[in-house]
């Protein structure tokens, strides 16, 4: 599918957001100037900025803890994520979550799971929701390849299946679970190919084609918003920064890891987009300009932000606090 | 208030019933919940109220709970079946780090106000895997309710509460408390309020505490000391969490003893927190240590011999109660 040139500019603007977003977070931490725990995304912002395009604000979203790129997609403050990740009341649960468990309900983002596979089934229950309520929204649920293994998502593809529901599976197929190769993981060269033994569609995609990830996303939303079901896309695609920032990486083969990095998404995209006449280098560098000065604004809020109160301990556990002695 | 007599099973029935005519949130979903494959209290409701009010599932337990949290979030009201408790493993995921966390994690902006009923097989020679009262697992969960009703009347006021509670519920029934009758209101509303005790009978020498099946053998040990002339107070707790610590400590700073009867196993169950809530709440009052009766720290054998020897009895409970009598154990 071809997509309007506002729209490739969007893609491109929301995958240079993600690399500045989460390359900012890796020189924060490395030279020392702040702290926080964090997984990155770097390598697969295409998946993430061709849901943001193609998903509605009403469409919904659960995520894992690799998950800044597609809340940045989804439409998350910055500010949001930055100020949960580094424990700050600007947070978007005011430092009580942390960066794995954001949620931002007016955006569709429902849930964020620090559990892999635990997400799949949560969104079920939303598209289950979706349909008793008569509403045409999906929700999409993003994972890796490592979650597709969990008993848990195994369930949900079933049930998602067997009840037509408006749900779309993304996974984000970055080939290690954790530390494990997907070639250990699985007998299967295709994670698609489980789809088949859910009795719904599943396609392949390069991940690191926005486009192409846009294009299946599409197909799979209006076959959810028809009533006709759920989809499964795998989108192959590499995590630049291992597992947790700070990961060293030694169980990557050192020509995968180059291989992977020469095929960044995002310059990939930049070229296309100049190549195809889509935008002008000029215009590229602005949004790329953009996308730092807006990064830099989000951090310097957070840092000069408080840390929460010491009442948050007491908040929000129940929805009347319940006390014993202590 | 009107008032007729039910079973538990029917007791929780209206419950049900109710909460689906009332509510176009509330929903059912399980395994083997919806007719004509259900039998418990679920029993008619699929005919009553349709197929996708009352859902029967894949035997998929993880999903079932995880559906039930998703659509919690979103705003209905989702009361989940997990047929035995000893299932819950295989979902405890879901309610641990999803429902139950929630709210603390998202600081409000998604909850999880979920029910799900669980049914405890104990008794019923089924063996190690199906007769397990798991409810201390979830009472160390912040964020978890934990309901356990032993009477008919209870059974419909508690899961009307936790149906229409803001926070995550598991309400644990028992498979030998099913057929117990009982004189339930007949208003479709009726409720009890969560982490409200009930004093079942007034004693003035030593309290038993205790709650779900043991509650009826706390009060047949009650009539039987009342017999040897000691008075037996009997505190139902009703809810684990949260728990009326206010109703315990102040019949047993009356009595100054008390006996913590349950069907869980004893070591580090419900009646661990409830004994050392007690001894430091009332340490000064109490004129004996605290006893406790309940399962042994075995899995539950199949053979009735065996298990017979497991749960709390009421003459286990006597024994208790005058050992907390017993003037050499008695402080100075």
């Amino acid at each position: 599918m071809t997509y309007p040139a506002d729209v490739q500019r969007r893609i491109y603007a929301l995958m240079v957001l993600m690399k500045a977003a989460d390359d900012r977070l890796s020189k924060g931490i490395g030279t020392g100037e702040f702290m926080c725990v964090y997984w990155p995304s770097r390598g697969q912002e295409a998946v993430a900025a061709a849901m943001g395009v193609s998903l509605r604000d009403d469409d919904q979203l659960v995520t894992t803890y690799r998950g800044l790129h597609d809340l940045i997609g989804k439409g998350v403050p910055l500010e949001e994520i930055y100020g949960e990740m580094m424990g700050r009341v600007v947070g978007a649960s005011r430092g009580k979550g942390g960066t794995m468990h954001i949620a931002k309900p007016d955006k569709g983002v429902m849930l964020s799971t620090g559990i892999v596979g635990a997400g799949a089934p949560v969104g079920v229950g939303l598209a289950m929701a979706a349909k008793r309520k008569g509403l045409d929204r999906v929700t999409v649920v993003s994972f890796g390849d490592g979650a597709t293994n969990t008993g848990s998502f195994h369930e949900a593809a079933n049930m998602a299946a067997l009840w037509d529901l408006p749900v779309v599976f993304v996974c984000q197929n970055n080939q290690y679970a954790e530390m494990t190769p997907t070639t250990d993981t699985m007998k299967l060269e295709r994670v698609a190919d489980r789809a088949a033994g859910y009795g719904m569609p599943g396609v392949r995609v390069d991940g690191n084609d926005p486009l192409a990830v846009a294009t299946a996303l599409d197909e799979a939303l209006s076959r959810a918003r028809r009533g006709e079901g759920p989809s499964f896309i795998e989108c192959v695609t590499f995590r630049f920064r291992g597992h947790y920032f700070g990961d060293r990486m030694p169980y990557i083969p050192k020509e995968q890891l180059e291989a992977a990095m020469a095929a960044d998404p995002v310059p990939r995209f930049r070229r296309l987009l100049i190549d195809d006449g889509v935008c002008t280098d000029e215009e590229l560098s602005r949004i790329d300009e953009g996308a730092l000065t807006k990064v830099e604004m989000a951090l310097k809020t957070v840092m000069a932000a408080d840390a929460p109160s010491i009442d948050e301990l007491d908040r929000d556990v129940y929805a009347t606090p319940i006390s014993y002695p202590v | 208030m009107d008032e007729k007599e039910m079973t538990m099973r029917e007791a929780l029935n209206f419950a049900l019933d109710a909460a689906l005519a009332a509510d176009e949130r509330v929903f059912l979903l399980g395994e083997d919940i919806a007719d004509p494959g259900a039998s418990g209290p679920t029993a008619g409701l699929s005919t009553k109220y349709g197929h996708d009010r009352v859902l029967d599932t894949p035997i998929s337990e993880a999903a079932i709970l995880g559906a039930a949290v998703g659509a919690a979030i979103d705003g209905l009201r989702p009361v989940a079946e997990i047929m035995i408790m000893d299932f819950i493993g295989i979902a405890a995921d879901q309610l641990i780090n999803n429902a139950a966390k929630l709210r603390f994690m998202t600081a409000g902006r998604t909850t999880a106000p979920l029910t799900v009923r669980t049914q405890v097989y104990g008794g019923l020679a089924t063996g190690a895997t199906h007769s397990q009262s798991l409810e201390a697992w979830f009472m160390h969960i912040p964020g978890m309710k934990v309901i356990v009703p032993s009477t008919p009347r209870d059974g419909k006021g508690l899961l009307t509460s936790a149906i229409f509670d803001e926070d995550p519920c598991l309400f644990v029934e028992t498979i030998r408390l099913q057929g117990q009758k009982g004189m339930v209101p007949t208003d479709p509303g009726f409720s009890i309020p969560l982490g409200q005790a009930d004093l079942k009978r007034r004693g003035s020498d030593v309290t038993i505490i205790s709650y779900g099946r043991s509650v009826l053998d706390s009060l047949a040990a009650a009539k039987a000391l009342e017999e040897e002339g000691v008075s037996a107070e009997v505190v139902d707790l009703r809810t684990l969490v949260p728990l009326d610590v206010e109703t315990m400590v102040e019949s047993v700073r009356r009595t100054r003893r008390a006996v913590v009867a349950h069907d869980a196993v004893q070591f580090a169950g419900p009646g661990a927190e409830i004994v050392a809530t007690l001894q430091s709440e009332c340490f000064s009052e109490l004129a004996a240590p605290i006893e406790r009766v309940a399962a042994r720290f075995v899995p539950t054998p199949a053979a009735a011999a065996l298990e017979a020897q497991l749960y709390p009895s009421p003459a286990r409970i006597v024994a208790a109660a005058q050992r907390t009598l017993q003037e050499a154990r008695v402080r100075g």
